[in-house]
């Protein structure tokens, strides 16, 4: 390291391995993780949101999750928060929709609104 | 680009590491690798957190929920419950006085009244990453100034901040930077004080356990400024984890290119190394600290000449506190007006403080300058546990005094306690209780400062020595008329006389106690009684025959068989064997037992017969 630039570049890196702990986040993807959302295959659902987020390199997303939701028969379910607007809630959510939500809204800024069963609070 | 989705900190503090954070660390790597679940969760241990009552205390990411006393038999349900199903463990989280649950760290009450400068990463990054500080802002301060400033400009910034030593004198710290600076010698030395002695105290600890890379930057500013190219951190020998991080930090930045040769393509060179000290007391006196660097008995020398123009093997030399290290970065990196905008007029910026005895949040706190006590030990402190009444607070450990109620408005500030006869001093905040007895109390500092006394001047060897005797008379019911003033004429003179710093304030617990709690020494002297019953042989333990049942279950416990009687007369304590060992106390089932303030008549009466006896054979 010589030079502030040098500096910066490690600085740029070592932050977005610390994004979980707070800063620059522009999307939260809410995974709901309640029993019956996990047997419907949430957890595969959130690996894809993180894998998806990796290979796209999408360094302001934030992935976590949430217990049980109360759309049971729509499981699994998934909230994309987003600042300043109406939170978008996902139902019946599968790897392959999920590569898709990544693209269009995550990516793209445009609501996949098949898939979409509530938005507000 | 990992997979992550949780970032688990562990505070690994030594004091959630005895409570037994590194099991739950572990536990947590068994648990998660069981789960499969190793790759999406990463578990860092931290320093200290500050709230070390509460150990072990862990804060899980991004929600930033907080929890307190976790076992590693818990381990499996944050996993099962907050992990897999994101359903947080209500019964971790701390609850308030209204039993509302408080569930992020931030809404924590301990937390909302501190200013974190110094403490700014600890318990928030990895100690042992590079990586991690750099993210923080780490070592941009120093770039900046090596870039863009001359080693003046850099001391005309701290001169501007109102920086002063965090160390407990309150020296500014531009001062000694100046005079170095302006010293023409070759060669010159930055040392970093990290011999932390006063009891109940673990401010340095903490941050060089917790943030080692922050200190070495706040050294390598100093160095540039005074125009040193060797440092030398000078840590106690008792803390083992700090002398290990710091020497981690030291090689980590030597091997990134942040120290060595030309840093930041300036012509700046600097190298550090750490020595430990071997455990006393006296080498936190920056002159008796470097007679220990070079390899001598660690004794005071006489000031002047001062460290700055003769220090380290006859070099100028600075010697600067672990805490004021800490806070450098951060000034160059906000700014000197954004630093003086916080505290009192002579006293800028935060101070870090451990807060310990009878009170709820005990731990590490930074709070602002000029805060009230009464802020400090309520509101962030959360007050007096057990019941109990607020007493008295030591502050400045050995070389400091006690404050009382009345000074609970007093705002924290180096002038302001001193003016009442306490001191800043390092930061340690010893909080005491109605059940504390003052001139114990005094008598526990007194015996400190006459065992770590170095003996080279005659004052503080001697004299602290008579001055325990004194209070050791006092405290067993052998005090007499005039023993008061004695400790006081005592005081003054070896506060005069000393060598070195602490023979000059050791007599401070002394003589602030005489001044605030006179009333107490006086009932030990003329009443031979210790109201708050813990001198014990001012106190004794009586039976209530009123409510004993005679179950005899007191005089078979009793290790000198002085309790004699039987079911119909009840049961009574005779007063010259007793050893007040408290027994009879502890087993009586139905509390007939207590403790009386006082002397007993009948041991009164013996002792002062066999004191004129004594006399009467001296003459």
């Amino acid at each position: 390291m010589k030079t502030l630039a040098d500096l910066k570049k490690i600085r740029e890196k070592a932050q977005e391995e610390m994004k979980l702990r707070g800063g620059n986040v522009r999307i939260k993807i809410v995974v709901g993780m309640g029993t019956s959302g996990i047997a419907m295959g949430a957890r595969e659902v959130m690996k894809t949101f993180l894998e998806e987020i990796a290979n796209r390199n999408l360094t302001d997303v934030l992935v976590t999750q949430t217990g049980e939701k109360g759309l049971s028969s729509m499981e699994p379910v998934v909230d994309l928060v987003e600042e300043g607007k109406p939170k978008v809630t996902y139902g019946n959510m599968t790897p392959e929709k999920v590569k898709k939500v990544v693209v269009e809204h995550i990516v793209n800024g445009r609501v996949v609104s098949d898939y979409v069963v509530a938005t507000g609070n | 680009m990992s997979l992550k989705r949780i970032d688990l900190l562990i505070c690994c503090g030594s004091g959630c590491v005895s409570a037994g954070a590194h099991k739950i660390k572990e536990r947590f790597h068994e648990v998660l690798s069981a789960k499969n679940l190793a790759n999406e969760i990463n578990i860092i241990e931290t320093g200290c957190m500050g709230p070390c009552d509460y150990g072990p205390v862990m804060v899980i990411y991004p929600e930033g929920i907080f929890y307190k006393k976790v076992s590693p038999d818990d381990v499996e349900e944050i996993v099962n419950e907050h992990f897999i199903k994101g359903r947080p463990v209500a019964r971790l989280m701390l609850q308030d006085e209204e039993d509302k649950t408080i569930s992020t760290q931030k809404e924590v009450p301990f937390y909302q009244k501190q200013v974190k400068v110094a403490l700014a990463n600890c318990g928030y990054i990895d100690p042992e990453s590079l990586d991690e500080y750099i993210a923080t802002g780490g070592y941009e301060a120093l770039g900046t100034v090596l870039t863009t400033m001359t080693p003046q400009n850099a001391i005309d910034v701290i001169k501007k901040s109102g920086l002063r030593g965090r160390g407990g004198g309150g020296f500014p710290t531009h001062m000694k930077w100046q005079m170095v600076h302006d010293n023409k010698s070759e060669e010159k030395y930055i040392i970093c004080n990290g011999d932390e002695g006063d009891p109940g105290a673990f401010m340095d600890r903490s941050l060089l356990e917790g943030d080692p890379h922050r200190i070495l930057e706040g050294m390598m500013i100093a160095a540039y400024a005074i125009g040193a190219s060797n440092g030398f951190f000078y840590i106690r020998a008792e803390y083992p984890l700090a002398i290990k991080r710091i020497k981690l930090a030291i090689s980590q930045a030597r091997e990134a290119g942040l120290m060595g040769k030309d840093i930041f393509g300036s012509k700046f060179c600097f190298d550090a190394e750490v020595r430990t000290g071997a455990g006393a007391f006296v080498c936190g006196e920056e002159t008796a600290l470097i007679q220990s660097l070079e390899g001598q008995r660690g004794n005071p020398t006489p000031k002047p000449p001062y460290p700055a123009s003769q220090g380290l093997w006859g070099k100028p030399s600075v010697v600067n506190n672990v805490e004021t290290f800490g806070n450098i970065p951060t000034i160059f990196l906000k700014g000197a007006e954004w630093f003086a905008s916080m505290g009192t007029e002579k006293s800028k910026g935060t101070k870090v403080f451990a807060l310990t005895g009878d009170i709820r949040n005990t731990g590490l706190v930074e709070v602002p300058m000029g805060i009230t006590l009464r802020e400090m030990i309520f509101d962030v402190g959360g007050g007096i546990i057990g019941g109990h009444k607020f007493k008295a607070v030591q502050l400045g450990g050995p070389s400091g005094g006690c404050l009382t109620a009345e000074h609970l408005d007093v705002p924290v500030d180096y002038e302001s306690l001193k003016e009442r006869g306490a001191m800043m001093g390092s930061g340690g905040v010893i909080v005491m209780n109605d059940e504390k007895c003052m001139v114990n109390v005094a008598k526990f500092f007194m015996d400190f400062c006459v065992d770590e006394s170095c003996g080279k001047c005659s004052p503080c060897r001697i004299g602290l020595k008579q001055m325990l005797e004194i209070l050791e008379r006092i405290t067993s019911g052998n005090g007499k008329e005039g023993d008061i003033e004695e400790l006081q004429r005592l005081g003054e003179a070896i506060s005069k006389l000393s060598l070195c710093g602490l023979g000059q304030s050791a007599p401070n617990p002394v003589l602030s106690t005489i001044r605030y709690f006179r009333d107490e020494y006086e009932s030990h002297i003329r009443d031979k009684s210790c109201t708050t019953k813990v001198c014990t042989d001012l106190m004794h333990y009586e039976i209530d025959k009123t409510r004993c049942i005679g179950c005899s279950l007191c005089a078979r416990k009793c290790p000198v068989s002085c309790i004699s009687g039987s079911r119909e007369e009840k049961y009574t304590i005779h007063q010259m064997p007793c050893i007040k060992c408290g027994n009879c106390l502890e087993v009586c089932p139905v509390k007939a037992v207590s403790k009386v303030p006082g002397m007993h008549p009948e041991v009164a009466a013996k002792r002062e017969s066999e004191a004129k006896l004594s006399n009467h054979h001296d003459e």
